[in-house]
């Protein structure tokens, strides 16, 4: 599905991956962990595409196509989704509104039609019931106000009704006490499907026990020093980073 | 002298003696205030950011005479969706009977043409049309040397207006002069509520220059609900004075909306002359090509406990240009002042330019003031978040666009008004889409 080669970026002329190599095959859930600074959140931009992000060399490929040469909305187009370490608040765009369009912009491109009101609303229900959010928050302006917990649940909920085929998560467990962060955990365990891949980028080891995955790779200054299955990520809960960053710059 | 003053000099000659010896005597002293003056220019600190040399090089002629051939359902088509409003019309800057709805106007309601009202209510007027304020600029002396119409609305005591009243102030094309320069009246008795939409039309794709000055007299407790659309063509020039004295609890709300207009200057004072008057300003400006938009903002906070909002936001592309000018006066006896002020500007293009200037003078202690101003482009993360969903880089921009603009009309209470401003920005900037379906809260 996703096969990133040798894979170097720079941000605002600093470069932060320095050569990473990573396959991540359909239905799986790869977790990428790291310190501070390791690149994990410059990675996850990278995919989606954020203005700014530079590729200096290597390559990317999505579903046997180059993903480097497509626009932000093109990759979400074909199924790629962000889940955003900082939703952004949009004041004036309701919620609903945002959700629509996502939704449509993603049928249109597979070749289905738009939904109508009704469907719409139908589906959309039945996903805020999925991530435990309350309909007012529907037409609410996108993020306004929002807790941090409920904007993370807004980003499940975008993703829960686009339905991508690759699911990228920045970081989603930050800033969220262990009630919300099972809701999260729930979320994304009932859209696990065999078609359809995560790639979760995270600091702590703590999400890891609620979203079990299928492989652990530790980024230590832009390169995968360390990758293993999930007894990886128990490793470095008891360890921290300490020895793998050595062993990375040794 | 140039030649456009003396233009303007010579078209007075010709009107002159012929009001009321009271009003003559104002109208000449204006007239002397204008030979001084002449034309603001860019030395003048209120005008550093406005050249109004365009107009004086177009040498526009005073209209002497509404233009001939406007007839009632050139208006209805600039009619609100759904409005149940009153109608008076102004023409060239005079007012036309024949194009007015106001059989209906319910008791202790009067609203009438200036030229009438100097006739039938001459004592009233000569009461409320005082002399010239101390350093008046030129434009603001040319209108008061030669008023002689334009709009009278007398609201009285504890009368409240139901339907609110339309003012169309139309340009009719070349033929009558190409200066408009009506005189506005508004009187809002104790307690009287209204709601008054001036709104500005052009009638043919030519220039011309509006000069318009208004007076609004609000009495204690009355209320009033003020819309001002510009939608002038984009040749049209527009200057105008708009002075408000807010009498104890008195409430004015003013939208004032810029979508047209070549070179567009609007003064507004307010002066909150006693506790509890509130004056809510709010004010949106879009901007494209080479257009230019002025506010010139001035409230005085000439008593205790009284409120003011500034709420101005503007989007400008092209090489348009806006100014902003809000300034704020707490005179010393007015404690417990509660002022903001806010201006916030988007710029859609590298060409574009905004100067918006803050001006607090405080004189008192026990007050609460605040202002701020940004000129800004598009939010980068915002853009980025909007495109990871799929929605394309235009759609984006323009749905943030309207976004900002939406801001300003949720404001708006009057719903056919603000649908009509919905329209008009949608068919803009959301391609087809109903603004109902992107806002919030519906």
């Amino acid at each position: 599905m996703l096969s990133i080669k040798n894979l170097h970026a720079t941000v605002d002329g600093k470069t932060i991956l320095r050569g990473i190599d990573l396959e991540v095959g359909a239905g799986e859930v790869h977790a990428i962990m790291g310190p501070n600074g390791s690149g994990k959140s410059t990675l996850a931009n990278v995919l989606a595409g954020r203005p700014g992000y530079e590729v200096t060399e290597g390559s990317v490929r999505y579903q046997g196509e180059d993903l480097l040469v497509l626009a932000p909305e093109e990759r979400a187009r074909k199924g790629i989704f962000l889940a955003f370490q900082y939703p952004v608040e949009i004041p004036g765009v309701s919620n609903i509104y945002l959700l629509k369009a996502a939704l449509n912009a993603a049928r249109v491109a597979r070749g289905e039609s738009e939904l109508d009101a009704m469907d719409f609303l139908a589906l959309v229900k039945q996903r805020l019931a999925l991530v435990e959010m309350k309909e007012e928050f529907l037409y609410r302006a996108v993020n306004e106000g929002f807790s941090g917990g409920e904007k993370k649940r807004n980003e499940l909920l975008q993703m829960a009704i686009i339905e991508p085929t690759l699911a990228i998560m920045d970081e989603t467990d930050s800033g969220l006490d262990i009630d919300a962060l099972k809701v999260v955990a729930n979320g994304v365990n009932g859209l696990r499907d065999p078609k359809r891949s995560f790639v979760m980028v995270t600091h702590y080891q703590r999400l890891l026990d609620y979203i079990v995955p299928d492989h652990v790779h530790v980024l230590v200054a832009g390169r995968i020093a360390k990758s293993g299955d999930k007894s990886l990520a128990l490793e470095l809960e008891k360890e921290g980073y300490g020895r793998i960053t050595e062993a990375a710059n040794g | 002298m140039n030649g456009t003053q003396r233009l303007y000099l010579d078209a007075y000659e010709s009107t002159a003696g012929r009001q009321p010896a009271w009003l003559d005597a104002l109208r000449s002293d204006a007239v002397e205030r204008f030979r001084k003056a002449g034309f603001p220019t860019l030395r003048d600190e209120d005008w550093k950011y406005t050249n109004t040399s365009p107009i004086e090089k177009a040498g526009f002629a005073p209209a002497g005479a509404p233009g001939a051939g406007v007839r009632s359902r050139d208006l209805d088509e600039q009619a609100f969706r759904g409005l149940d409003a009153l109608r008076a019309t102004l023409v060239d800057g005079f007012f036309v009977s024949e194009l007015a709805a106001l059989d209906e106007l319910p008791e202790g309601v009067r609203v009438c043409s200036l030229a009438t009202a100097l006739v039938e209510h001459a004592e009233l007027l000569r009461a409320h049309l005082g002399p010239l304020p101390e350093g008046s600029h030129g434009y603001r002396a040319l209108n008061a040397a030669f008023a002689s119409d334009g709009v009278f609305v007398q609201v009285d005591d504890g009368v409240q207006l139901e339907r609110p009243l339309h003012l169309m102030i139309a340009a009719s094309g070349p033929g009558s002069g190409q200066t408009h320069q009506p005189r506005n009246l508004v009187l809002l008795g104790a307690g009287a509520r209204a709601t008054l939409i001036e709104h500005f039309v052009s009638l043919a794709d030519e220039a011309y220059l509006l000069n318009l000055h208004t007076d609004v007299h609000m009495a204690e407790g009355s209320r009033l609900e003020h819309y001002r659309l510009q939608q002038h063509n984009l040749k049209a020039f527009h200057i105008d004075g708009l002075d408000v004295r807010l009498a104890a609890d008195a409430v004015y709300t003013g939208h004032a909306v810029d979508l047209g207009g070549r070179l567009v200057r609007h003064e507004l004072k307010a002066s909150l002359d006693a506790p509890g008057a509130e004056a809510h300003l709010n004010g949106l400006y879009l901007t494209s090509g080479r257009q230019h938009v002025d506010h010139f903002t001035h409230v005085d906070h000439n008593a205790p406990g009284a409120v003011s909002r500034e709420f101005y936001k503007g989007i400008l592309d092209g090489r348009s240009r806006a100014v902003f000018h809000g300034r704020i006066v707490v005179h010393p006896d007015a404690q417990k002042t509660d002022s903001a002020q806010e201006n916030k500007n988007l710029l859609l293009s590298r060409d574009a330019e905004v100067d918006t200037k803050p001006q607090l003078e405080i004189y008192a202690d026990d007050v609460k003031c605040s202002h701020g101003a940004t000129v800004g482009q598009i939010d980068m993360d915002s853009l980025f978040y909007l495109r990871s969903r799929g929605i394309d880089e235009k759609m984006a921009r323009d749905l943030l666009t309207w976004a900002f603009a939406n801001d300003v009309l949720a404001r708006i209470g009057l719903r056919p008004i603000r649908d009509a401003l919905e329209r008009i920005l949608g068919a803009a900037l959301l391609h087809g889409h109903a603004s109902t379906e992107v806002e919030p809260g519906q």
